[in-house]
């Protein structure tokens, strides 16, 4: 019983290391482009995070992207991490990505509670990259 | 009087009661659910192996046991809140209290009325089951604003309280800001122009001294796990006369009186609303959660929650970074509620609970009432009898070890 609590809690500990809160307090690809090809943007009433992606997407690839919004530590740091790790990556490797990746990618336990918060920008960038058309059309 | 009052000597005693609070565990989300005594444990164990049967049917001694003892509950209960036996409906919760309510209130609004009155700050299960409500019959929701100092605006509710008024609803305690309503005065208001009164005392039951004729309300909801008690028990008190007009909520066994193929009759009151069989051994474990709180006495528990609210607000004022959603100590309940700039808190909950600090971190349920206040959510920190000046402590530690981390 008590093994099993310290256990709990020692997995816990992990969910704040320092790198995850520089990334909250110096996020990285953090603002919005210019001339994005796709984006979207994702709302989490729950918790009231609010994550937008933007692409500049050409003959496939990621050129750019950046991301704004509000939201946790865990939820801006994997925004961070996410858009770094896709730069001149292949839209179909974007489409492949599963929420696996993403949690290998934070490199930390998530407490089940806090799933989601680490998973909204890959929902994000998945429905972003399916968003080309909408901007298209605006832009007409 | 002064050799039983509860200070924090007698609560780090009390703690032993509660086997969950045995491992290191700091549990300041009691707003949510409270830990249970090992009496109220036991009881639910007990009545599996010793009194199990249906209630109600059985002419054997097992069945005439449990019927007994269920009935019995009802009388504790009832005397916990000053109401007679009839008058206490068990049902799941508070929620499922206040959807009974909704679904068989048209029976009783007199013709010409055709508004419901709540407040900004009710918890959702005071408010969707009433949209619900004025969808379905065609009536205005209206809202008792909420002051800058999270108090409810007396003027406002004088005016909003009108003869179209049909049910006015209302939290005695907020659930996320913790203040505490004058509701006797609220209900005086409505009473005078013929509104019915609907009381959700689901956070203040176990935690104050209840007096339903005191109050003057015609309805009132408590949960039983917020108190001591186990969950999927709760209860509905309703004044007689009014039991007596309102339609039955669920149909089945044991709610009628007499069945034919085409018809049937309702049985009394408070059967007539207890339709099939019933959480006979939570009803029983509930009436134990009551006895346990009676022995303490509810003036006692009353008495120190306001002493460690007090130490715990102080506290927190210590802490520049901290912003309370609290109006100071005078109207106020042990649930406190604050935000940390820039950091969510969520994170707030999570980070706590990495020194096995419980608290909770959200909406709590108050959307509507947190985008009022512009925020996401608040942390916040519920108190019970069990938790001492030490627990406080642990948590303020943190929480600037907390905000260390963040600004480093």
């Amino acid at each position: 019983m008590n093994n099993k609590i310290r256990n709990l809690s020692s997995i816990r500990e992990s969910m704040y290391r320092e790198e995850i809160l520089d990334l909250y307090k110096n996020p990285l690809n953090k603002g919005i482009l210019k001339n994005p090809t796709h984006k979207f943007r994702k709302l989490n009433p729950l918790c009231g995070d609010e994550i937008e992606i933007q692409l500049i997407i050409d003959n496939n690839k990621v050129k750019d992207v950046k991301f704004s919004g509000v939201g946790c530590a865990i939820s801006i740091a994997s925004a961070s991490l996410l858009t770094e790790s896709i730069k001149k990556k292949d839209v179909k490797d974007i489409k492949n990505l599963n929420n696996s990746d993403m949690i290998n990618l934070l490199g930390i336990d998530i407490n089940p509670a806090r799933l989601k918060c680490a998973l909204i920008s890959l929902e994000t960038l998945k429905e972003a990259i399916k968003n080309e058309k909408q901007i298209k059309r605006k832009k007409k | 009087m002064a050799k039983d009052k509860v200070d924090n000597n007698k609560a780090k005693e009390l703690k032993k009661d509660f086997q969950i609070l045995k491992n290191n565990l700091i549990y300041l989300d009691n707003a949510s659910t409270t830990q249970k005594p090992k009496v109220v444990i036991d009881s639910l164990k007990k009545f599996y192996e010793n009194k199990n049967a249906n209630i109600h049917r059985g002419v054997y001694k097992l069945s005439a046991l449990a019927t007994k003892e269920y009935e019995n509950s009802k009388k504790i209960i009832a005397q916990f809140i000053n109401a007679k036996p009839e008058e206490i409906i068990y049902t799941r919760g508070t929620t499922e209290s206040i959807n009974l309510l909704a679904y068989t209130i048209q029976s009783i609004i007199p013709k010409g009325k055709e508004e419901i009155l709540l407040t900004e700050m009710e918890h959702h299960s005071n408010l969707v089951p009433w949209q619900e409500f004025a969808k379905r019959n065609n009536f205005k929701l209206k809202f008792i604003r909420l002051k800058e100092d999270f108090t409810l605006d007396l003027e406002d509710a004088n005016k909003k309280i009108t003869e179209k008024t049909a049910v006015l609803s209302l939290a005695h305690i907020s659930n996320s800001l913790g203040t505490i309503n004058p509701i006797k005065k609220i209900v005086e208001m409505a009473k005078k122009k013929n509104a019915i009164t609907i009381i959700d005392a689901a956070q203040s039951a176990g935690h104050m001294k209840l007096d339903v004729k005191n109050i003057g309300c015609d309805f009132l909801a408590f949960s039983g796990h917020k108190m001591l008690g186990p969950m999927g028990i709760g209860v509905l008190y309703g004044r007689k006369e009014l039991l007596e007009k309102l339609s039955p909520f669920n149909f089945g066994g044991d709610m009628i009186e007499r069945v034919t193929y085409e018809n049937s009759t309702w049985n009394k009151i408070p059967e007539k609303f207890e339709a099939g069989t019933q959480n006979i051994e939570g009803a029983i474990a509930l009436a134990r959660a009551v006895n346990y709180l009676n022995k303490l006495k509810m003036e006692n528990i009353e008495n120190w929650e306001k002493e460690l609210t007090k130490y715990t607000i102080d506290r927190l004022k210590q802490i520049p970074e901290i912003n309370l959603y609290n109006h100071g100590i005078e109207n106020s309940s042990g649930i406190i509620s604050f935000t940390i700039k820039d950091i969510h808190p969520h994170d707030i909950a999570s980070m706590m609970d990495e020194s096995n600090i419980a608290i909770r971190g959200g909406h709590h349920c108050n959307m509507p009432l947190m985008k009022k206040l512009d925020i996401p959510g608040t942390a916040r920190i519920s108190l019970y009898f069990y938790n001492t000046f030490e627990d406080v402590d642990k948590l303020i530690i943190k929480l600037n070890e907390i905000i260390k981390k963040f600004n480093k």
